[in-house]
């Protein structure tokens, strides 16, 4: 990955420009959920303000992915507030979440294996089209321009992500780290406002995780989202966030610059147990 | 902040140009009809032609339960039941409508309508044959109604949970149709019944026979084309895609902004639509007589195999495996036709296994083998089709030695049919590919470029 990538991002970003990617910031407060008796999140609170590079970190099984969850409406808090941009999130379904602006990739990889790569693109674009099912059976006029639309914008991501050459290839057939980007295309394809990336970095070799540091640092640049990622790679975490949140087993224990938390003694006790 | 639309805006539109893409699928089935009836139809004897109806209408269930089956992913197995709710609409509109409209119930053939044709100096359209296209669409449409019912349960269930709901769907319409009184045979009868009971009373368990035939193969190949243009519009659509991510991931589908519920019924809807109309020409077709066992769960089992074996999400596999299971238990009654198929088998065969050992061993770490390309998938296609071939004049010489009959034993035929399938193919004869998609080929490709590439390092 050289400059190449620069040219075309902002190439793509004239395709892109004002896909929903707006600033508006995320706030979290009090947000809990238990699941019977676990006490999976507690008191989960976040400000993420516009085009911000945000990070959630903690030990095994402390709850990012939960909260994930909750943010992305696949589970439903048992008390607290989520906003975007001023409007609530709580009750609203995923797909809902999603066209209000909030994007996510998957932990474990979840592309459509099946369908083609510019397919899990193109399909990423569906939620901002307007024809109807009428016009997709009469192929009316507005429907094959919102198509060409879609064409033309899933290929501009395609080329940021220098995944063009293999955009006929069925989804699962591309190696691990190809996934985990088309994954990123794919969430910036919905034109969020926020992003939030689950362990982007995880299975990929150094040289892989180097250029992906770089890659969400433009993404963020370019497209003006707000990123927030979970992530285990410290070197990731502590070179690209500007403020990380720790949660351990469930509740937020430490939040600030990658240099105070590095300094935390609660974090480090976390991590590292007492002596 | 609309940029998609933004976009879409500088797309030059032409009206000249979407009123062709109305008018030519239209024109299309026309024409097909048109030549299936007067120029196939005419030509070949009453019996072949019976069966190249009966292809259509199996082309027309298969195509339509690839909707819900193949795209959505969602497991439906009372296909059956949506087929005999629209030819008992459409069946009791054309029975009751001609007592009402014409005084009684015989067809008024013009000359597009009728299997074996209609008489020399037919009208071209009858008013019968009005009342028959509109008792289609409103089977259909009915039948489409009873689709979103089917589909609400699917908004809590998925996967086997939802194969039973079903199953019951079916299975009570099938109990429905059962309990349903005689048909009324006159006029008198007719003024007699209480006027609600009339359309209700369609034969239960003794069948409903006497439905006017205007079916023909004007008819059903026209709706044929019709079937196969709508569902491969919806397949290319952006709507077609929020169908197929569901069935890939219906979590990563809802993340990504598809509206999961909103698109399975919607595929339930479209799927019992076309079923309805299916449905409506066989009610209409001579020596049919309905019955509720049309609703039952063999009939929506012998959708499934064609859609199984043509590859969930395959158009166009759909359709051949329709015509091919619809057509195999004739071929089995007749095992000399099917012996000569060894003519063709026995040299398949023997290229096949030509062929694997110019292909020679893939060699592991080559990048062609990393990215799932096999140059041996190739000639592995063909010694599979040679074999299923020569198994079956094989079979046939058998069963004529011994002197079974092969047809009695279809059932069983296909079940071994899914089963080789389900292990050797699991995805069907053309996978989600369509026909004329390029990367079906690509063992094609393989086979040759593989070639070179060994020729090279060897």
């Amino acid at each position: 990955m050289s400059s190449g990538v620069s040219i075309t991002m902002s190439d793509a970003a004239e395709v892109l420009k004002g896909s929903g990617a707006a600033g508006e910031s995320l706030e979290v407060r009090g947000v809990s959920k238990s699941f019977g008796g676990l006490k999976a999140v507690q008191d989960f609170r976040l400000s993420l303000p516009p085009a911000a590079l945000y990070g959630l970190i903690g030990p095994n099984g402390a709850g990012k992915t939960t909260c994930f969850n909750l943010l992305t409406g696949v589970y439903r808090p048992d008390q607290g507030e989520i906003t975007l941009g001023g409007k609530s999130l709580i009750g609203l379904r995923p797909s809902e979440i999603a066209f209000t602006g909030l994007a996510r990739t998957f932990q474990n990889i979840r592309l459509f294996g099946e369908l083609s790569v510019f397919e899990n693109v193109k399909l990423a674009c569906h939620l901002r089209t307007t024809h109807s099912l009428a016009g997709v059976i009469l192929r009316s006029g507005w429907q094959r321009s919102e198509e060409a639309a879609i064409r033309e914008r899933a290929r501009a991501l395609l080329q940021v992500f220098r995944l063009h050459d293999r955009m006929d290839e069925s989804a699962r057939n591309l190696p691990y780290g190809d996934q985990r980007r088309l994954e990123i295309a794919r969430a910036l394809a919905t034109g969020p406002k926020v992003l939030l990336l689950d362990e982007p970095a995880a299975g990929m070799n150094p040289q892989e995780k180097k250029d992906l540091r770089k890659l969400i640092r433009e993404v963020r640049d370019v497209f003006g989202v707000s990123i927030l990622m979970i992530e285990h790679d410290m070197g990731v975490v502590m070179d690209l966030c500007e403020r990380i949140t720790v949660l351990d087993y469930g509740v937020p224990i430490a939040e600030g610059t990658p240099y105070e938390i590095q300094k935390n003694p609660k974090v480090i006790e976390a991590y590292l147990g007492k002596e | 902040m609309a940029s998609l639309q933004d976009r879409a805006n500088l797309v030059p539109q032409s009206p000249l140009a979407a009123a062709w893409r109305v008018f030519w699928p239209l024109a299309l089935a026309l024409l097909v009809g048109v030549a299936m009836q007067h120029l196939v139809r005419p030509n070949i004897d009453a019996y072949p032609s019976k069966q190249i109806l009966d292809v259509g209408i199996a082309i027309i269930l298969a195509v339509s339960l690839t909707i819900v089956n193949g795209f959505t992913g969602q497991f439906s197995i009372g296909h059956a039941g949506f087929l005999a709710v629209g030819g008992y609409v459409a069946g009791s509109i054309t029975y009751y409508g001609s007592f009402a409209l014409f005084g009684s119930a015989g067809a008024t053939l013009g000359t597009m309508s009728g299997l074996y044709g209609a008489k020399a100096d037919a009208a071209f359209f009858t008013g019968g044959e009005g009342l028959f296209l509109f008792a289609l669409l409103a089977g259909g449409l009915v039948s489409a109604l009873l689709g979103v019912v089917v589909g609400l349960p699917s908004l809590r269930l998925r996967g086997d949970y939802l194969a039973i709901v079903t199953l019951g769907f079916g299975e009570i319409v099938r109990v429905l149709i059962q309990q349903t009184p005689q048909v009324l045979t006159s006029k008198d009868a007719i003024a007699a019944a209480k006027p609600l009971m009339v359309p209700l009373s369609v034969g239960g368990s003794l069948g409903f026979g006497n439905v006017p035939k205007y079916t023909s193969l004007f008819w059903v190949y026209a709706a044929v084309v019709l079937t196969l243009i709508i569902a491969y519009r919806l397949k290319q659509s952006s709507t077609g895609r929020a169908m197929l991510s569901i069935r890939e991931d219906e979590i990563a589908a809802e993340a990504m902004g598809v509206k999961t519920t909103y698109y399975k019924v919607w595929g339930f809807v479209i799927a019992a639509f076309f079923a309805g109309i299916a449905g409506g020409l066989y009610a209409h077709t001579i020596g049919i007589s309905l019955s509720p066992v049309d609703a039952g769960f063999q009939k929506s089992f012998d959708i499934i195999i064609m859609v199984v074996l043509g590859g969930l999400g395959s158009i166009s596999g759909a359709a051949i495996a329709a015509a091919i299971v619809t057509y195999l238990p004739e071929l089995l009654r007749t095992p000399d036709t099917l012996m000569k198929f060894a003519v063709v088998g026995v040299p398949m065969l023997v290229i096949g296994i030509a062929l694997l050992g110019l292909a020679g061993r893939p060699d592991h770490k080559s990048p062609e083998k990393k990215r799932g390309h096999d140059p041996r998938a190739f000639p592995r296609f063909v010694i599979g089709l040679g074999v299923i071939i020569t198994g079956l004049s094989l079979l046939a010489f058998l069963a004529k030695r011994f002197g079974i009959n092969l047809s009695d034993y279809r059932l069983i035929l296909f079940a071994l049919a899914l089963i080789v399938m389900m292990i050797t193919r699991p995805q069907g004869l053309l996978g989600v590919r369509e026909l004329w998609d390029g990367a079906l080929y690509r063992p094609l490709r393989d086979f040759f470029t593989a070639r070179r590439h060994k020729g090279g390092t060897a």
